[in-house]
């Protein structure tokens, strides 16, 4: 869905035209698309398409070289407090050995949260934050026995304890096995289905259809956004992956198409 | 007879003196140290103690206290580490080699220069923990609490920013602030530190307490408690070594710190060599 197309009202998210340079490169050219509240959006697209860029533009933290971002009608800047960020795993310091409740922990962490103590109203918004990703009984346990998967559900929910509306996950399926994957899922549709919205940057076309309300398909620009089962046309298959997009020449979401000798 | 070995020293004032600095020493450290070995920040730690010399031969120089100028200078270097570290195009690593080894070259020349200075380089170096003044143990203390209560106020934050801190940006905390702030107090710890254990051992009081709470105890916040107890202990421990053997004072402490490592590293694999073949 180009621009010209956006209809911003009752949305989350709103990127107009946004551009990003890094030097003299444009890393992001003339991206616009809007997600309502509520959604499940997949963010797909080559290594280097963009994907982390558009995430950190809306969080604030990459300036725009033109266009804007709305985020629940705010600048990113003025919306930091409603962005939750699943970071990629490779983000984090992993030799600090924390419990699960350290992490949530930090969903409630302020520059000016000067006690190194949890108060009673901070210790209920974790367990309320762990129950929700169904892992209230292991908020004791250290997130390194823990699996990928229940890793990054220990993030979504340090993600509900900060109060966000709009949680955005890079990569977070990455190095997580199937079964972990279809919890983590599970969990993103019913924060969904209560209204939270949700931008997932990942590389599995395979289940694109089955996991996600809207698509949004990245190579520097929009490719494209929208319903998974319509937006896949081999143009933007070649838009997105160049000559790789004949391994999807036969694509059918939720097989395997191949053409032959690949 | 035991009490005996204890309280002897005790009726000499300066020991007094140095077991009460040695005592703060040990506990300051190794809270540091908890994120500096997590956050690989060794070699910083490194750069810190001897980036200070210029700073501790101008506290000689203008007398009572080596921290007269040694404190202001300590942040100052702190500031200029930290924000080549943040800023710089060249690597971290070759960023603070320079500037450490610069300002080490600095305060070699500078212990040259003016030989009236009382403390030899070896006093630097290695420490000379038995001529501590009443002043210098006031601002051990202050500087102990000044580490402590910052870390306790600051811990929630240092942790989220250390552990991650691109989700802690987006959040809306100021990174580049609290690593500002950290390398500050890290500064000032190792500046309090210089009379104990010397520039090139002050590394030792730093880590090894820090690395051998991390062999014991899996959680952060027990770690660094762990590592203040080991801390206290190795750097107690030290100096009694040191009164009664005749040792220097410094490498006793760096050096019994490393026998609790050694002793918990070598317990721990015979421990679990023992389960593995039950």
């Amino acid at each position: 869905m180009r621009s010209e197309n956006i209809t911003p009202l009752n949305s989350d998210i709103v990127c107009d035209s946004c551009c990003v340079e890094f030097g003299s490169e444009l890393v992001l050219d003339d991206v616009s698309f809007s997600v309502t509240s509520g959604t499940l959006v997949g963010v797909v697209g080559p290594n280097g398409g963009g994907k982390t860029t558009l995430f950190n533009a809306m969080t604030g933290t990459v300036p725009l070289a033109h266009g804007t971002i709305t985020i629940a009608g705010l600048s990113p800047d003025q919306a930091k407090s409603l962005i939750g960020y699943v970071p990629q795993k490779e983000y984090v310091n992993w030799k600090f050995s924390l419990t699960a409740k350290n992490i949530v922990r930090m969903g409630i962490t302020r520059m000016n949260s000067f006690t190194p103590f949890s108060s009673n109203k901070e210790k209920e918004i974790i367990e309320e934050s762990l129950e929700k990703v169904g892992l209230l009984d292991r908020m004791n346990d250290m997130v390194q026995d823990m699996s990928g998967g229940q890793r990054q559900r220990v993030f979504l929910a340090r993600a509900l304890a900060q109060g966000a509306q709009i949680f955005l996950l890079d990569e977070a399926l990455s190095g997580v096995d199937v079964g972990s994957q279809e919890e983590l899922i599970e969990v993103l549709k019913k924060l969904r289905d209560s209204g939270k919205t949700i931008l997932m940057a990942t590389h599995d076309l395979n289940t694109i259809s089955e996991r996600f309300d809207e698509v949004l398909c990245l190579n520097r620009h929009c490719c494209a956004y929208g319903n998974p089962l319509q937006v896949f046309t081999p143009e933007v298959l070649e838009e997105l992956y160049g000559s790789h997009s004949s391994m999807f020449a036969n694509h059918s979401l939720g097989s395997h198409g191949h053409t032959d000798g690949i | 007879m035991v009490f005996e070995y204890i309280l002897d020293p005790l009726h000499y004032s300066f020991m007094v003196r140095s077991l009460i600095v040695a005592t703060l020493v040990g506990l300051m450290l190794p809270l540091l140290g908890a994120y500096v070995i997590n956050r690989n920040l060794a070699f910083m730690g490194d750069a810190l103690a001897h980036a200070s010399l210029p700073s501790l031969v101008l506290g000689l120089l203008i007398g009572t206290s080596i921290f007269i100028a040694a404190i202001p200078a300590a942040i100052i270097v702190a500031v200029l580490v930290a924000y080549i570290f943040n800023k710089s195009d060249i690597s971290e690593d070759t960023a603070v080699g320079i500037i450490f080894s610069s300002l080490f070259a600095l305060g070699l020349i500078l212990l040259s220069i003016y030989d009236e200075i009382s403390f030899s380089l070896e006093d630097l170096l290695l420490g000379q923990l038995l001529a501590v003044s009443h002043a210098d143990v006031l601002v051990t203390i202050y500087l102990t609490l000044l580490v402590i209560i910052t870390l306790l106020i600051m811990h929630k934050q240092f942790l989220f920013s250390s552990f991650d801190p691109f989700g802690a940006k987006v959040m809306g905390l100021k990174v580049d602030l609290l690593n500002y702030l950290f390398l500050i107090i890290l500064s000032l710890a190792i500046i309090g530190s210089l009379q104990s254990v010397g520039v090139v051992l002050v590394l030792s009081m730093l880590i090894t307490p820090a690395a051998t709470s991390k062999l014991l105890v899996s959680s952060f916040s027990g770690s660094m408690i762990l590592g203040s107890a080991f801390g206290v202990m190795s750097a107690v421990t030290g100096l009694y070594v040191s009164y009664y053997l005749n040792f220097p004072s410094g490498p006793s402490m760096a050096l019994t710190s490393t026998c609790v490592f050694v002793i918990v590293w070598v317990s721990g694999r015979i421990l679990k060599y023992g389960q593995i073949n039950k």
